[in-house]
């Protein structure tokens, strides 16, 4: 066991899947001398030299574009977007080409790019670096779509990113990059694809990704002073979900809480919402409440704090669900 | 290939320069300005209390008070210089770096300790000042200038739009086709371009092969590189374009070649990329030290007016640290205004809602 931050499982995990695949390159912008404005690459471009570390040019679509081009050519490349709201000018080449391309080809093409992008807010940033467009990516078929919340998880899922032959959307919980954790870096990391229970518990489901796995256990511990016991799932995959965790969950539970950053309006909370309701529609004892962001832009640091969901917010939302 | 050498330490031979590093005072065939001694003294005083205006902001930050502030050190005179080149009637659009030029539209500094404060994402009425608010997308703002100017095209009169951008900023797709655009429709819109030899913690030959102004030639319009901390060669060589442009002759790209002094921001560490050679070299050409020599050489100024001028300047960041101190912390319930110009169903619920929960925790 080592106890790592988030950037650095993250970098470590980048490291040892250089290591295994020559074909793996990490390209961004600033990922090389400096390491990334994070430093989740630090050290790489020393290690690995320019022609495996990437200092691209000032230009997101032509990240992606390229990095498609080079897994044209049998290449697998790691692109860092900086913060969450530039990732936006290469839009247009992650969802009519990164998305589509492999269909088009009948399956004859494999795309394998991650597309690593730093996510979320509560850092006191300026506008566009606190964002959560994790929804603009699940409604694009053809890329699947991850969420890390922990160390441990930052490790293996972006070597298991990187191994899939699918592209990836991959989202790091920026303002969890300094949290450390043990991790074994041993141990075989749980499928991409699955969600995991994080904290058990019997009388309501709180559901969550990313930033917000954090929140919510604790939410989860101050309601255990109130006598209820709520289970916590860490979905880590949102595009393939794993509603055979969550529908489990839920029946057993019979209430659920989603919880994201993102507004709740058409955000990714509405999906689960759907499905669950659903799937587990006789187990429910109240409907499926949603937590999350405002209708709005994300906005100035100075109101961050009312509006990102904390606590106090996820613990409403439990209180409201026993009322019914 | 990286190389460790110093960049961009010798001036290369097709820089406009009217003042030297030395403070002397040079002719170019293209480009010449007539100058009152007031005027001079003014501009020297733009520099000194813009630089002032930037160090109290490095210190707010470091303080706590601002969340982020991105350093104008060492561009000064590139943005006193294009700035002054404006006339009320211009309009210029901004990166997140453009302090300088803000202070020639008068926009009131403590707008901009605002913005990186977080009490608001800008907040001024660009309409007011001709000063458009800042853009921090990397080159987005060149098409929104391309288009107003387009605007000024068909509107008529003597007017000129700038846009600033980075020298990282010409990697962009937005700024290639805002290039294609200005030059299709011969609008009356001048790029300048500060290339401040770094775009966070890549180089210049990160992004280009060729010296950055000659890649307007295959856009179609004239490109011109000016010594960027040559605050008169910046004023002239704006001036001119602004003119041309006004004119009907469309647009032009401006290279000021200069130095980012400073980390890219508060955040950055630049000891991780550079070396510091190359920041001892370019302090050589400091902006305001060869204006101050310029002045003294000449007579134009003398020590106590430097010293008026540096009291000017304490007392300016005195009082913006005072009014950044006092800037009110937005209330909850400005979450959800300006939004939409109509009124809007959800948001007024979701509003009265969270007004509702937060009125619960002061019982
Ligand atoms: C679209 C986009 N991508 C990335 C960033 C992050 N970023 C902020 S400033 C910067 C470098 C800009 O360099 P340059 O254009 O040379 O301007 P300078 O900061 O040197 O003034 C980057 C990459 C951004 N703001 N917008
Ligand atoms: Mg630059």
């Amino acid at each position: 066991m080592t106890t790592l931050t988030l950037a650095k499982a993250l970098n470590e995990g980048l490291r040892r899947s250089m290591e295994d695949d020559p074909k793996v390159l990490v390209m961004g912008e600033d990922v090389g001398r400096l390491g990334g404005v994070f430093r989740v690459t630090d050290g790489l471009h020393k290690d690995f030299g320019e022609d495996r570390v990437i200092d691209t040019p000032l230009a997101e679509s032509g990240i992606i574009g390229t990095a498609i081009g080079l897994a044209l050519r049998g290449y697998r490349p790691v692109c860092e977007i900086q913060f969450d709201g530039f990732v936006f000018p290469a839009a247009d080449q992650i969802i009519t080409q990164l998305a589509k391309m492999p269909l088009r080809s009948l399956g004859a093409l494999k795309l394998p790019v991650v597309v690593r992008i730093p996510c979320g807010g509560g850092i006191g940033a300026v506008e566009h670096h606190s964002e959560s467009p994790e929804a603009y990516f699940t409604h694009t078929a053809g890329l699947r779509v991850v969420a890390c919340s922990n160390p441990a998880d930052g490790y293996s899922m972006i070597q298991e990113a990187i191994r899939s032959d699918d592209p990836i959307i991959f989202f790091e919980p920026k303002r969890r990059y300094w949290d450390k954790a043990e991790v074994d870096l041993a141990a075989p990391g749980l499928p991409l694809d699955r969600a995991r229970i994080t904290r058990p518990g019997a009388d309501l489901t709180l559901l969550a990704y990313g930033p917000m796995v954090k929140t919510c256990l604790e939410a989860a511990a101050a309601a255990e002073e109130d006598g209820r016991d709520i289970e916590v799932v860490d979905l880590r995959s949102l595009n393939p979900l794993d509603m055979g965790v969550v529908a489990e969950s839920v029946t057993r539970t019979g209430r659920c809480v989603v919880v994201h950053e993102a507004p709740v309006f058409t955000g990714f909370g509405a999906e689960l919402a759907a499905r669950i309701t659903e799937q587990c529609f006789y187990h429910l004892e109240s409907p499926v409440l949603r937590v999350g962001g405002f209708s709005t832009p994300y906005p100035p640091s100075r109101l961050e704090e009312y509006y990102l969901p904390d606590l106090d917010r996820v613990l409403d939302a439990v209180d409201r669900a026993f009322t019914y | 290939m990286t190389s460790d050498a110093p960049r961009g330490v010798d001036a290369p031979p097709e820089l406009v320069q009217l003042l030297t590093p030395e403070g002397e005072r040079v002719e170019h065939p293209d480009y010449d300005i007539e100058l009152t001694d007031e005027e001079v003294r003014s501009l020297y005083r733009d520099l000194v209390l813009v630089r002032r205006i930037d160090l109290e902001a490095v210190a707010l930050q470091r303080q706590g008070e601002l969340g982020i502030w991105a350093s104008l050190l060492g561009q000064e005179a590139a943005q006193i210089g294009s700035g002054r080149a404006l006339t009320d009637a211009d309009m210029a659009f901004p990166t997140y770096r453009e302090h300088g030029v803000a202070w020639c539209r008068d926009v009131d500094p403590v707008r901009l300790l605002g913005l990186f404060r977080g009490v608001n994402h800008g907040g001024w009425d660009p309409a007011e000042h001709n000063f458009h608010l800042y853009t921090i997308v990397i080159g987005s703002q060149t098409l929104h200038a391309v288009g107003y100017a387009m605007g000024m095209q068909r509107d008529g009169g003597e007017a000129a739009t700038i846009v600033y951008f980075g020298d990282g900023a010409t990697s962009q797709g937005d700024v290639n086709e805002s290039f294609i655009w200005a030059s299709v429709f011969n609008a009356p819109v001048v790029f300048f371009c500060q290339n401040n030899q770094w775009a966070i913690s890549e180089p210049l030959e990160k992004q280009t092969r060729i010296p950055l102004y000659k890649r307007a030639s295959g856009f179609g319009f004239p490109g011109v590189r000016v010594d960027g901390n040559d605050v008169f060669a910046c004023l002239a060589v704006t001036r001119k374009a602004l003119q041309n442009a006004r004119e009907g002759q469309g647009p032009t790209l401006i290279e000021a070649f200069t130095y980012r002094m400073g980390a890219h921001t508060t955040s950055d560490d630049p000891t991780r990329y550079r070396v510091a050679d190359e920041l001892e070299a370019w302090k050589l050409k400091d902006p305001i030290e060869r204006l101050k020599a310029y002045l003294f050489k000449n007579q134009i100024a003398d020590q106590e007016y430097f010293d008026k001028i540096d009291a000017e300047a304490d007392a300016l960041g005195k009082d913006v640290r005072r009014r950044c101190l006092e800037l009110p912390d937005p209330e909850p319930e400005a979450l959800f205004k300006h939004v939409y110009a109509a009124p809007h169903a959800l948001l007024d619920e979701e509003r009265d809602q969270y007004l509702t929960y937060l009125a619960g925790f002061e019982r």
